[in-house]
């Protein structure tokens, strides 16, 4: 087993990118990690997408971007876990490296769901959920996760403008990211005035329709310290599980056990306890899976989590997350992981997190059925 | 985008419309939608079992913007999940209610409508959705 780097970054702006296509996106974040890196090719190329099939009638991503790339040959797969894709494709690259099986790889996350209409974008955001009872009953993506957070306020009595800060902390964070989507400053009341889309989830507690991709390289750790002189980035533990697929029986204990058992495992492999982690890059395509994802993580007990964000125990989503940053889903957990490289680098500007050395990014698919963590860090 | 074809529907009909889930002969664990393997035993022989009619809301949530493709018509409508009497959940579409009236705890019953009019075959498709037990 080997200890593997990651070695070269980079990504696109997020938003409604009308100019850029599929091909556009992901060659423009490969690019900018190959040139991170200092290296031109690589063994293996892994893709993280979730729609390209159903919202761009493009499949087969795998060959599509390695051609797109110039690099006739190198052999390639497109990984699909809806909002894990991209974190998935991270793990699978890891795991190549980490076992010798290849030297350099390229990982791209890459979204474009621009080109759909709303009503298409919806019914594509339930394809990771069972289509013949969930679905069925016309429930939306955001519509699951209004009986989570209606179910969790109930249960805890939280209100919902401790909730609702997420968004607003998410956005603040945004500000400073020059590839966020929204770069406007929100107030608690900003966000419970916006329109319902499901009760009672608020529009301003949603992610929405985003184009953008990631890119990073990863190569054996000994092979980065000789090729850069950056600060090196270790993957220190990598993990996913998955749990129930049908939200119904698993909702009453308002724990996402596939967060709990990934986390489980990555802080296993990393040899680390929670209190080393300096920051966290957690799932939050709504405030209450925000909210959730630092319990079943393990920062906050149950029921407590909103406390943990409004008293800011630690920075939460330092580039805006899925909801400032923008949440491109196949792209987004590679993005995360190009932020903790960043943060890790001392390259985050003005959202630089002081003495950071190790980050934690989680990501959730759908309303829980699979969940993916990665611990990287900077020693 | 391929999900409403004939067969894809008419293969769930007993299951949907009478609300059948599976009981393992094994250990006795009752699930819905029905199961080919169980989760807790490990068994894979399941009956059929009929689960009953009345439970209550858990939680709901009202569809007001973004209804997928075939449900339009239907906006605002209640999601909900009810708790039957045996202990198990379901999600289910809440009908003869308001957004206004509905409530955790309301007791609900069983009930069969049209579900949506939709796809290349013109289906009308039908299922289980709940409504408030009348007295």
């Amino acid at each position: 087993m080997r200890r593997v780097a990651v070695v070269g970054v980079g990504c696109t702006k997020v938003g409604e990118l009308w100019d850029k296509s599929l091909k556009d996106l992901a060659v423009e974040s490969a690019t900018k990690a190959l040139d991170d890196a200092g290296v031109e090719r690589v063994d293996f190329v892994y893709v993280g997408n979730a729609y390209s099939q159903i919202l761009q009638s493009q499949g087969n991503l795998g060959s599509f971007i390695v051609d797109s790339l110039g690099f006739n040959g190198t052999p390639s797969i497109s990984i699909e876990a809806a909002d894990s894709s991209g974190s998935l494709a991270f793990h699978e690259a890891y795991k190549a490296v980490k076992l010798g099986w290849a030297n350099y790889v390229l990982v791209v996350g890459v979204e474009k769901m621009s080109d759909s209409t709303p009503e298409e974008v919806a019914k594509a955001l339930m394809a990771c959920e069972d289509q013949d009872y969930v679905a069925f009953t016309g429930i939306t993506q955001a519509g699951l996760h209004a009986l989570v957070l209606r179910l969790y306020m109930e249960r805890f009595r939280i209100k919902h403008e401790d909730v609702a800060m997420f968004t607003v902390k998410a956005h603040k964070n945004a500000l400073n990211n020059p590839y966020a989507q929204f770069k406007n400053p929100l107030s608690v009341e900003d966000v419970l005035k916006s329109p319902i889309l499901a009760d009672p989830l608020r529009l301003l507690e949603y992610t929405t329709i985003a184009d953008g991709s990631a890119a990073l390289i990863l190569c054996p750790l000994e092979e980065a310290k000789k090729i850069t002189d950056k600060p090196v980035v270790e993957v220190l533990g990598s993990a996913s599980a998955t749990d129930k697929f049908y939200l119904p029986e698993r909702i009453d204990s308002l724990t996402f056990n596939a967060t709990v058992e990934a986390a489980k495992k990555a802080f296993q492999e990393a040899k680390i306890s929670i209190d080393k982690v300096d920051f966290i890059e957690t799932h939050d395509n709504s405030t209450i899976m925000g909210v959730i994802s630092i319990e079943d993580l393990g920062f906050a007990e149950k029921g407590r989590g909103t406390t943990f964000i409004v008293e800011e125990k630690i920075p939460i989503n330092t580039m805006g997350g899925s909801k400032g940053r923008g949440h491109p889903i196949g792209a987004t957990g590679v993005y995360q992981l190009v932020e903790t490289v960043w943060q890790l680098r001392g390259e985050a500007g003005k959202n630089q997190v002081k003495d950071a050395k190790i980050g934690l990014t989680h990501t959730l698919t759908g309303i829980g059925n699979l969940a993916a963590v990665n611990i990287l860090g900077c020693l | 985008m391929g999900m409403l074809s004939a067969p894809r529907y008419w293969r769930e009909i007993k299951y949907r419309y009478r609300l059948i889930g599976s009981r393992c002969l094994k250990c006795g664990k009752i699930y819905f939608p029905r199961r080919l393997v169980c989760r807790v035993c490990g068994s894979k022989k399941l009956e059929e079992y009929k689960l009953s009619e009345k439970g209550k809301i858990e939680t709901f949530t009202v569809i007001r913007r973004n209804p997928p493709l075939g449900y339009e018509k239907n906006v605002p409508y209640i999601v909900a999940v009810v708790r039957l009497e045996e202990g198990v959940n379901v999600l289910s579409q809440i009908v003869d209610c308001s957004p206004e009236e509905v409530k955790i705890g309301m007791p609900v019953e069983l009930t069969f409508r049209k579900v949506r009019e939709d796809g290349k075959e013109g289906i009308i498709e039908y299922g289980f959705k709940f409504r408030p037990t009348l007295e």
